[in-house]
């Protein structure tokens, strides 16, 4: 998605007499790490640093205060028997599949929608952009006012159209689901963001030539705007697909993983494990699960992405 | 040919505006309900089915102003997102300019490092980070939230593709007269990153504004929480006063609301540079 520059032509490397080429490179090399250090320490002791520390967390039984000792490979062990955390493993799954595809399909029709210049075309964008700055703790709280079984919004809608009324977030059959409508609401805009800037990429003549060879705006969006779109959803579904096996604010503020632990995901069963049960280790190991499957699918799509498409977004 | 595609174009609004509509409405239609309920009465907001408010019941506001500490809670969360908006403003240009611009010893190996977080996931990060934060003594204080944000990985990565962006014939007629590298950023670049730098400032700060699971597992005491986990706590401990909670709910979402109003075009920039949230 971003902008790849040719490199200027060089010439000859060196060209008029800089004094002391050695001098120079000194100064490069101290400089570039002058420049470059702040940032360096805080994103490696933040953010490579306690990659390594979780996985050796993993390996070590630990409440988080105290010094934790060696364990082998007892966290893993634990995990592959417990129950709870193929449930999690499983519900994790279920409302990736539905939140990802389900977001996405609904995104590019807006977006194209969104892609037209109509009067009032800023307002009908900011609309649908909105959620995206909205909290996840003020979505979860609106959410559970909205979806309540006794007095929400949504229910009187249901009636409305003679449909009983629903449990939603209190129902353990329903509460997942209900999960899925939520974030699709908060993600939709982002989604529909990435089609748009994909979309508004695409050729002016490419619309144009497809017009004059008698394409309908249909056909035109199906053969040339829909293909010119392909990289953008590869970059989408991976990055949905991060974010949705990630999925916990919207669920503590909800359900607390609840009703009968309908909606606790894997990231929830982890928060449960190390700040609940205080089992830091086993919290470890199903974090670094986590990061190994979504370094699994990264790669994998980025590959398949890199193969497929013949147009790059620009 | 084209005057017939404009003809054909400006006749088509009206089929549009019906389905956008309807979207539109969808989409904010949480958003004006969290506002109806905060000026609602309490019977009002358990009324089946729930309807307009009849009056406007400011005193919610006051009430969840006084109730519980949410002007402390505000104050901490636009220190929070301040500082760590200036700190990434003036870390991620550094080193997005030593990127883009000059050759050192490690210096790709490094960008890579910095990349290669990108797709580290948080929940792994955080468990070290508890300790880390507890060990230097920040733990349950405003540090422990800003220190891990003062740069972030995709910070770095915006200021060096728009370092790869600019001409070099701007900063060499600068070298010749012999200005030094941190005066070309100062005075050369830094004018032309204005756009690129309020990007990169929007997205830290609603990303800081409305950060959740770090604040909720590394603050405890309720006059060191960012407004987002004051929030939370609160609607634990309230979830039968709904007018009170909408009431604060909208105060905790006018700061972002706001900047997303005045500064939208950077915003949807940002987005589409790479995700937030």
């Amino acid at each position: 998605m971003t902008a790849v520059l040719a490199p200027p032509p060089r010439g000859p490397v060196r060209e008029g007499g800089r004094p002391g080429p050695r001098r120079t490179r000194t100064a490069d090399h101290l400089a570039g790490w002058g420049f470059a250090a702040p940032a360096m320490v805080v994103i490696s002791l933040f953010g490579l640093v306690p990659v390594v520390w979780s996985f050796v967390l993993s390996f070590q039984e630990t409440d988080l205060t105290s010094p934790g000792t060696f364990a082998g490979g007892a966290n893993y062990a634990k995990l592959a028997q417990d129950p709870m955390f193929w449930d999690a493993a499983r519900r994790t799954l279920v409302y990736t599949v539905l939140f990802v595809p389900i977001t996405m399909v609904l995104a590019l029709p807006i977006a194209v929608l969104l892609n037209q210049r109509i009067r009032g075309i800023t307002l009908y964008r900011m609309a649908v952009f909105v959620p995206l700055v909205t909290s996840t703790v003020a979505t979860g709280i609106v959410f559970s006012w909205l979806g309540n079984p006794q007095f929400g919004l949504v229910n009187a809608l249901l009636q409305g159209i003679g449909l009983p009324k629903q449990g939603f977030f209190q129902d353990p059959g329903q509460a997942l689901y209900v999960v899925v409508g939520m974030t699709v609401w908060g993600w939709l805009g982002f989604a529909v963001i990435i089609f748009l800037a994909a979309l508004q990429n695409v050729p002016q003549d490419l619309m144009e030539a497809s017009a004059l060879d008698g394409c309908g705006r249909l056909q035109s969006f199906w053969h040339v705007e829909l293909p010119q779109a392909a990289p953008a959803s590869g970059f989408l579904l991976v990055w949905l697909t991060i974010n949705g096996l990630q999925l916990f604010d919207q669920v503590y503020v909800t359900t607390k993983g609840g009703p009968l632990r309908a909606t606790t995901v894997l990231v929830y069963h982890l928060y449960n494990e190390a700040f609940v049960s205080f089992d830091g280790g086993y919290a470890a190991a199903i974090g670094c699960v986590v990061f190994l499957v979504i370094l699994v699918f990264t790669v994998v799509q980025l590959r398949f992405n890199r193969r497929t498409s013949h147009f790059e977004v620009r | 040919m084209t005057a017939l595609q404009v003809r054909r174009r400006s006749r088509r609004p009206s089929a549009l505006h019906l389905i956008l509509l309807p979207i539109s409405l969808v989409m904010i239609a949480p958003l004006v309900w969290m506002v109806l309920v905060s000026f609602s009465t309490q019977a009002e907001a358990r009324r089946f089915p729930p309807g307009l408010p009849s009056g406007l019941e400011w005193h919610n506001y006051a009430d969840a102003w006084n109730d519980v500490p949410l002007g402390s809670w505000l104050y901490n969360s636009t220190v929070v997102s301040v500082v760590c908006v200036v700190g990434n403003l003036v870390l991620c240009s550094l080193a997005g300019y030593a990127f883009a611009r000059i050759r050192f010893i490690g210096g790709r190996v490094a960008f890579l490092a910095i990349l290669a977080t990108l797709m580290v996931p948080f929940q792994i990060v955080m468990l070290p980070l508890l300790i880390m934060v507890r060990e230097v003594g920040l733990s349950d204080t405003l540090g422990a939230l800003i220190a891990p944000n003062l740069a972030t990985a995709f910070g770095v990565f915006l200021m060096r593709q728009f370092f790869m962006t600019v001409p070099r014939e701007l900063e060499e007629a600068a070298r010749i007269d012999g200005a030094s590298r941190l005066r070309i950023l100062l005075q050369v670049l830094l004018p032309l990153m204005r756009p690129t730098l309020a990007t990169l400032a929007v997205l830290t700060f609603l990303q800081t504004w409305n950060d959740f699971l770090w604040p909720l597992i590394a603050i405890h005491s309720p006059g060191s929480m960012t407004v987002q986990i004051g929030l939370q706590s609160f609607q634990g401990a309230h979830t039968t006063n709904w007018p009170k909670l909408m009431a604060g709910t909208v105060l905790s979402q006018v700061p972002v609301l706001l900047v997303f109003f005045v500064a939208q075009r950077f915003f949807v920039r940002s987005v589409a540079s790479v995700g937030i949230k």
